[in-house]
């Protein structure tokens, strides 16, 4: 295995840490210290994550748009103080999303209205136990790994459904409806783009399949899976299918104000609010998480010489990277509608899923083809995926012509 | 561990039980799914995980959606109708059908010689294993149920699409 | 082929990102307040009172307290008060002065006709905005001291409108100076033929030179 790796000191500096902290509490208690530190560890990281996420955010849309994001908020006791290029602004966030009123409708149903948001950020932060943060950082190493992980994220659906249903606001049951229509229809195609990586990994612990993509060829191309066609092709899935399952830009009609006031949400302020707002980015955070996992080889370095950056630096890099790339598509991208949104997944994302899920069979099967054959390999593969790709994008947009902006400058 | 079991199957139980008793059809819904929930967990207890996460994937995730579907497109109102008492005779005769298939529940299950080894740690079946138990002894079964969902699928298709073929697209 | 749309899109705003570091025109945001836009000329907002110097700007004031735009303003927002005596004013005429001069910018619409009626060019169209205060009714009754103006501030915020009515007010002077004399030049001709009946001459038109030209414009 990667032996330079395994007893860096750096890598190994955070389970020393927690090994000594548990030696430090009394022992019958040791277990749950255990345990503990992994909890806090995780909620205080990826909170802060949560936190920066949003200034992030905000500011590279910004950018994106021609314009500077929020820059005015700085440090409170110095009035003509540094604006610290308004990194406080997500405090600043928080202590408004605390104080403002909690209004509960009279008519909304107290108990599945109060629920609904707690659920929601709890089967969120539940996908984070399956994540392998570094080479011996992961919460719980589970031999299902990846089935508990999209057993969480469907429990999701169900909180959803409820802080619809329980606002007793027509509008906001029929935009929980809708939601739920799309989270459903795109679970298929996130489901179907991570079996080929089960299929070529043999394995469904996330720790397993890091450790698949661990080897170089040359010494310096990584084995990533991204770096297949039929990987290629999954992660590509997999990038659309997770916008659309954490309700996010361009599939954002749920909770876009232009629809239905904000959807499911509409009856909620404050404090519950930014509780869905923070299961969304933990949700997505989550699922590139897991994409960086699956494809992007998770802690894995890109190059043998530059493993002396700790693999738990390396998973988050990939992680901001994926980030970033969901933040400029959101800059990019116009909103789908309800019919264009679940046609895409049905008509395309499906079908394509399937026939990546024979290409990576075909990878499998023909893993012994060296030499110039590998050359025949990679083209039929390709061939295999990239084909019905243009033949059925040419057919569903064929009754469609391309639009013909007649004012816009090019 | 026997305290664990008797927390789960009260929680299994007793979610089941409230959510019969209760009028509000939505809360029975939801404790029906508090209790499929629940025997995931029991499932994760005697140390199936597969089954456990399959469980949840599958109840909580897609068949709870199903429910809660059916019950909001065809829901009349929103008061809960009380249930009244009808007669004597109604009563004692459901006593007697729920006894009866309770009782005959029951004794299948005590009477069926049930493996019980306490002390031994049963060994842990990975996902590997049950894949290739799947594929080998168990394919036949694997087999009809993948038709069976192939011809449900196929069905519910048919069923929500009522486009003519002559019908043109819709809007782009 | 499908797909190549989005990336051109995706191209087109990485660019807008890399340019807002270095091309001002990929970054159009002004900080306001510490970065102004700066204004048209013909922006306008509420009145203000033009006087000649700085130095005195009560003794100034070019209004004379004909109260016309008080009657022309459509939601009647300005309140005038005539002084009891008259002062010299700019051209050295006496006249009558505003007293109380209150404009309430809560009520003004900023529609520019007391600016268009007044024959005086005294009320012209300031470009300030930033007159919020905290008190609704006092802090936004302006009175005649914080309406003044002098005409170098004018000349800063309208400088065509300011160099074309000074141009005119002092061709106008000058034509005024220039009769004077000639009249000044009559009369003394007139007062050295002793004998013969002359007719008294003319009255001194009432109005100032200021008012012969009219309504402005």
């Amino acid at each position: 295995m990667n032996a330079p790796g395994t007893d860096y000191y750096l890598e190994r500096a955070p389970l020393v840490l927690r090994d000594a902290i548990v030696q430090w509490s009394p022992v019958p208690a040791q277990w749950l210290v255990h345990q503990l530190i992994t909890i806090v560890a995780i909620l205080a990281v990826f909170g802060t994550f949560f936190a920066f996420t949003t200034i992030a955010e905000r500011k590279l849309l910004g950018r994106l748009q021609n314009r500077l994001g929020p820059n005015r908020s700085g440090l409170p006791w110095w009035k003509k103080g540094p604006k610290l290029w308004g990194l406080t602004q997500p405090f600043a966030d928080a202590v408004k999303t605390l104080t403002k009123e909690d209004i509960v409708p009279a008519a909304a149903d107290k108990l599945l209205h109060f629920l609904a948001p707690v659920l929601v950020v709890t089967f969120s932060l539940l996908t984070f136990a399956v994540l392998p943060f570094g080479r011996n950082l992961i919460p719980v190493d589970l031999d299902a790994a990846l089935l508990y992980f999209f057993a969480a994220g469907a429990a999701t659906e169900l909180a959803i459904f409820m802080a619809g249903w329980a606002s007793r606001n027509k509008y906001s049951l029929l935009a929980a409806m809708r939601a739920l229509a799309q989270v459903i229809s795109y679970e298929l195609p996130l489901l179907l783009s991570v079996v080929p990586v089960v299929l070529i990994a043999g394995t469904l612990s996330t720790q397993d399949i890091v450790l698949h993509q661990g080897h170089w060829t040359f010494g310096f191309l990584p084995h990533w899976f991204v770096f297949t066609p039929w990987g290629a092709a999954g992660f590509v899935i997999f990038l659309v299918s997770a916008l659309a399952e954490s309700n996010r830009s361009p599939f954002d009609l749920p909770e876009a104000e232009s629809e239905l006031i904000a959807g499911h949400l509409t009856e909620y302020s404050g404090f519950k609010y930014a509780l869905f707002f923070m299961s969304e980015y933990f949700g997505l955070t989550a699922l590139s998480g897991l994409g960086v996992t699956l494809f992007l080889g998770g802690w894995q370095a890109p190059c043998p010489f530059l493993q002396f950056i700790p693999s738990y630096l390396w998973f988050m890099f990939k992680l901001v990277g994926m980030l970033v790339f969901f933040i400029w598509v959101r800059g990019t991208l116009l909103r789908l509608r309800i019919d264009q949104l679940t046609r895409l997944s049905w008509q395309f994302l499906v079908p394509l899923a399937l026939i990546n899920l024979g290409n990576a069979a075909f990878w499998a099967l023909t893993a012994g083809w060296t030499g110039p054959l590998q050359l025949v390999r990679w083209g039929v593969s390709l061939a295999i995926i990239v084909v019905p790709f243009v033949l059925i994008g040419r057919r569903l947009s064929g009754t469609r012509a391309p639009r013909i902006y007649r004012y816009a400058a090019s | 561990m026997t305290l664990a079991l008797f927390i789960l199957a009260l929680l299994i139980l007793g979610s089941a039980a409230v959510a019969m008793a209760l009028r509000n059809l939505i809360y029975s819904a939801l404790l029906l799914i508090g209790s499929w929930a629940g025997i995931a967990a029991f499932y994760l207890w005697a140390g199936a995980e597969f089954v456990a996460f399959a469980q949840v994937l599958i109840y909580v995730g897609a068949i709870s959606m199903v429910v809660l579907f059916a019950v909001l497109l065809t829901k009349q109102g929103h008061a809960p109708e009380p249930v009244e008492f009808t007669s004597l005779s109604r009563f004692i005769t459901g006593l007697i059908a729920g006894g009866g298939v309770a009782g005959v529940l029951l004794g299948a299950i005590l009477g069926m010689p049930l493996d019980v080894r306490t002390a031994q740690a049963a060994p842990s079946l990975t996902v590997k294993e049950l894949g290739a138990r799947l594929m080998g002894p168990h394919t036949a079964s694997l087999l009809v149920i993948g038709l069976l969902l192939t011809v449900a699928l196929l069905g519910a298709v048919l069923l929500a699409s009522d486009k003519r073929p002559d019908q043109p697209e819709d809007a782009p | 082929m499908l797909g190549t749309g989005i990336i051109k899109g995706l191209l087109v705003t990485a660019k807008n990102f890399a340019g807002s570091y270095h091309d001002p025109k990929r970054l159009v945001t002004v900080q306001y307040p510490e970065e102004r836009t700066k204004l048209p000329e013909n922006y306008r907002n509420f009145p203000f009172l033009v006087t000649e110097n700085a130095t005195d700007p009560m003794g100034t004031l070019r209004c004379v307290a004909c109260q016309i735009c008080e009657k022309e303003c459509p939601p009647q927002c300005i309140y005038i008060e005539k002084s009891k005596d008259k002062k010299p004013d700019a051209a050295g005429k006496p006249q009558l002065y505003p007293a109380v001069f209150a404009i309430d910018i809560a009520v003004c619409m900023s529609c520019q006709i007391c600016v268009e009626v007044c024959p005086f060019d005294a009320i012209k169209m300031d470009q300030v905005f930033e007159i919020a205060t905290t008190n609704r009714f006092a802090g936004l009754l302006l009175n005649r001291e914080q309406l003044a103006k002098p005409n170098s501030y004018f000349h800063q915020i309208h400088p065509t409108d300011a160099a074309e009515i000074d141009a005119r007010l002092a061709a106008e002077r000058t034509a005024a100076e220039e009769k004077a004399r000639a009249m000044a030049a009559t009369k003394a001709a007139a007062a050295a033929k002793p004998a013969s009946p002359v007719a008294k001459p003319q009255d001194e038109p009432r109005r100032s030179p200021q008012g012969e030209g009219g309504p402005a414009a």
